[in-house]
């Protein structure tokens, strides 16, 4: 075994000899070229481009949890109440629903002239931003004095309650109006208007990929710049000991609000815009399952790796949008079996997650630190060492970290 | 079944940390502050937990409940309802129970929450009616068939859920256990997932209703007004010898003294000559068997089955072991009978509708007023 990996780190060494430094950023531009071009590959009503819309979506939710639980190392079960938030401020600012109120900011087309909420595009983005951050920094607030899976309890246990509240939205009245549309759902609302690209509709699903393209590239810079700022290195500093950065000086609230709010925020945009592009937001959709696939994607990357993430976002959102129910559903068929893969699609999930956890628990792209972590911490004990705990924030009182 | 020192207290030691400097003039009010939070601390969820029933001993005394009495409709003041709430959820909740101690098992043991629990209990209702279907009882079976059946039916299903949550650990979770915490909680998310997919392929995708064999309706006894049905009987019976079976086996037992160290201190416990990988799957075994007990009794108590209840049971049966201290055997029993009762008392006064509301925005104010749960404190020895 050890002979085995000396070889690869050799050969490892000789293809870095021959690469030359700069690959990453030659590589990135190359993605995003490749990103650019993709859609014009397919027909405007593509269903590989929508699937594609759907895992850019999904690649914002998992960015915007890693910075909750990689960075920050804040077990977040209850994301899925972000989503939830962020589709009903698109609903409630984007739509007909308050139909006694006449609000239009900047619309154009058709909705500036429907009764209700009607706020342009770019503008709901923003607010449901704000609107999921705040949230998030309240969601926070009863979790900070508790620590690992207490967090995952608590915000699961929002998660949950945002769900409720969902749900019996029809019989919640504010002046008169319904909360939210229940499991029938807030249905009609505004196409997204851009100056230069026009209405946005479903005959041409461009403008939409391009649209999530870009918030992913804003997302990404984002992270990309927090994760190396103050905030970011506090963040890590308190997911690595946080007795040790409290007494070292950081603001312990106010870091830690700060991690649920923007990766909060990110949430909310992600699901402002699949609420504008699914024009539909049903209550139904907002269940746990949803925050266990979005976690499993940034686990499944690598907890605190932006790329990992991101990866592990385009992959899973892939196999369980696309492969599975389009592209190798009618593969049992051709062999003569008598059902179809969709029938199995939570199992073959299941089961991809239990694989990919047993060989390689630290993801598909590690972060650099953990890799560290994991590699020179433990040696061959098998069971739960305290080092290991150490890179999930339960620090025993008192002890140093070695 | 405990770590030796909370990991949850250590965080008042970091907030203190952090008000050392600015202790001067403020230091009499913070002491103060202190003191109160404190007093919640302790005193605090009690009280809440105890304004549930007496603010709706009140409503109905004063208020009263629409009823029927005397040959017409009218308001009742009396007690009947809250009682009649309360047995329901003791009945409730001791299937919650079943499952909360697997999960404070799993968790005393190996420090994680084991997704795929509420899955496996809803496998074992599934089993529980497709064996007793298979071995031939239905409602024309007579009495003797099932005092026969049912306990056979018991054991089959406590042998495989058993079977099926040791497989599960030494499938997803021994292999994982120098890993990153997250990886075993993400394994046993698929393995929640599997299970579901077994449900959905094995009953369908929709409630499945299922013979009443024990006629869970009928009246066994009537106390005052209170009625206790047949369900309540059963799902009481099945569960306090199985608990205090548990309780000796934990506490008397020479397994029972190795689980306990295990969970304490794994790497002592090794080199005291324990084999900690079997006593972990042990704790597997017993968990699942419990979770098939309270499978097959809720398939019984409540006549339907679905793929998705083990989710919505895990999810309650979590909140209990939470609630009641988790790693803490009696406060998995406690916070199980006390989420039945809240859940019975808010479906039949408010709503079962808004059930998930009050469960969970109980468990927040538990953890904030009280992160221990409310037996954490005294989990240092067995529980």
């Amino acid at each position: 075994m050890n002979e085995l990996q000396a070889q690869l780190q050799e050969w490892k060494a000789a293809i870095e000899r021959f690469v030359p430094r700069w690959w990453p950023k030659a590589l990135a531009v190359a993605l995003i070229a490749f990103g650019l071009i993709l859609p014009q590959l397919f027909s405007t009503t593509s269903n590989f481009v929508n699937t594609e819309i759907l895992a850019l979506t999904y690649v914002m939710f998992a960015l915007g949890l890693n910075i909750v639980v990689g960075f920050a190392g804040l077990l977040d079960l209850g994301y899925v109440a972000f989503f939830a938030l962020g589709s009903y401020a698109f609903g409630w600012l984007g739509s007909g629903w308050f139909f006694k109120a006449h609000v239009h900011v900047l619309t154009h087309g058709p909705p500036s002239t429907l009764p209700g909420i009607h706020l342009s595009f770019v503008l709901i983005l923003i607010c449901a931003g704000i609107f999921t951050a705040f949230a998030g920094a309240i969601i926070g607030v009863p979790t900070l004095r508790l620590r690992g899976d207490y967090i995952a309890i608590v915000t699961l246990a929002f998660g949950e309650i945002i769900r409720v509240f969902a749900l019996q939205g029809p019989s919640l009245k504010i002046f008169g109006m319904p909360l939210t549309g229940g499991e029938l759902g807030i249905s009609g609302t505004d196409a997204p208007y851009l100056p230069g690209v026009g209405m946005f509709s479903e005959l041409n699903i461009r403008p939409w990929y391009y649209t999530i393209f870009v918030l992913v590239l804003i997302t990404l810079f984002v992270n990309l710049r927090v994760r190396d700022s103050r905030l970011g290195r506090a963040w890590i500093a308190l997911r690595e000991d946080e007795v040790a950065a409290v007494s070292m000086g950081i603001p312990l609230v106010r870091t830690k609000l700060l991690a649920y709010s923007l990766g909060a925020a990110f949430g909310g945009i992600a699901g402002a815009f699949l609420a504008a592009y699914t024009t539909l937001i049903d209550a139904g959709e907002f269940q746990f399952g949803f925050s266990i696939f979005v976690l499993s994607m940034v686990i499944l990357g690598g907890l605190g790796s932006i790329w990992g993430v991101v990866l592990g976002a385009l992959l899973l959102a892939n196999i369980n949008y696309y492969l599975i129910p389009d592209v190798f559903n009618s593969l049992p068929g051709t062999f003569g079996l008598n059902f179809s893969l969709t029938d199995l699609q939570v199992s073959i999930f299941g089961f991809l997650l239990v694989i990919v956890m047993v060989l390689r628990p630290q993801g598909l792209i590690p972060e650099q630190r953990r890799k560290l972590e994991l590699t020179r911490g433990i040696g061959e004990t098998e069971l739960d060492e305290p080092e290991v705990d150490r890179a999930w924030a339960s620090v025993e009182p008192g002890e140093a970290v070695k | 079944m405990q770590r030796p020192r909370s990991t949850i207290r250590l965080d008042w030691g970091s907030m203190e940390a952090r008000s050392l400097p600015s202790r001067t003039a403020t230091s009499v009010a913070r002491k103060a502050l202190l003191e109160i939070r404190r007093a919640a601390g302790r005193w605090g969820l009690v009280a809440l937990l105890l304004a549930f029933p007496i603010y709706f001993a009140v409503h109905d005394l004063t208020t009263g409940y629409p009823g029927f009495a005397h040959g017409h409709v009218t308001r009742i003041h009396d007690l009947t309802y809250l009682g009649t709430n309360i047995v329901e959820g003791i009945s409730n909740g001791s299937i919650w129970a079943l499952i909360a101690i697997g999960y404070t098992l799993v968790y005393g043991i190996i420090e994680l929450i084991n997704f795929a629990h509420g899955d496996v209990f809803m496998i074992g209702s599934m089993t529980g009616v497709s064996f007793w279907s298979a071995i031939g009882l239905g409602l024309a079976t007579s009495t003797l068939g099932l005092v026969v059946g049912l306990p056979l039916a018991l054991l089959v299903c406590m042998l495989v859920c058993g079977a099926l949550n040791v497989l599960i650990e030494r499938v997803g979770y021994r292999p994982l256990r120098g890993a990153p915490r997250l990886a075993p909680l993400i394994t046993a998310v698929g393995f929640s997932f599997i299970l579901q997919n077994v449900g959905l392929l094995w009953r369908g995708g929709s409630t499945v209703g299922v013979s009443d064999l024990v006629r869970e309706n009928k009246t066994v006894v009537q106390i005052s007004g209170v009625v206790v049905h047949r369900a309540d009987v059963l799902s009481i019976g099945v569960t306090i010898p199985l608990v205090i079976l548990l309780g000796w086996f934990v506490s008397r037992t020479r397994q029972g003294k190795a689980m306990r160290a295990t969970a304490q201190d794994p790497e002592a416990a090794r080199l005291m000559g324990i084999n900690v990988d079997w006593t972990i799957s042990l704790t597997f075994l017993i968990g699942g068997a419990l979770a098939g007990a309270a499978g097959l009794v809720y398939a019984l108590y409540e006549t339907t089955i679905w793929y998705l209840q083990g989710f919505e049971a895990g999810l309650i049966a979590f909140t209990a072991a939470v609630m009641g201290g988790i790693g803490n055997l009696r406060g998995a029993v406690l916070g199980g009978l006390i989420i039945g009762c809240i859940q019975q008392t808010i479906d039949a006064r408010v709503g079962p509708q808004w059930t998930p509301f009050f469960v969970f925005g109980l468990l927040i104010i538990v953890l904030v007023l009280r992160p221990q749960g409310l037996l954490g404190e005294e989990t240092r020895e067995a529980g």
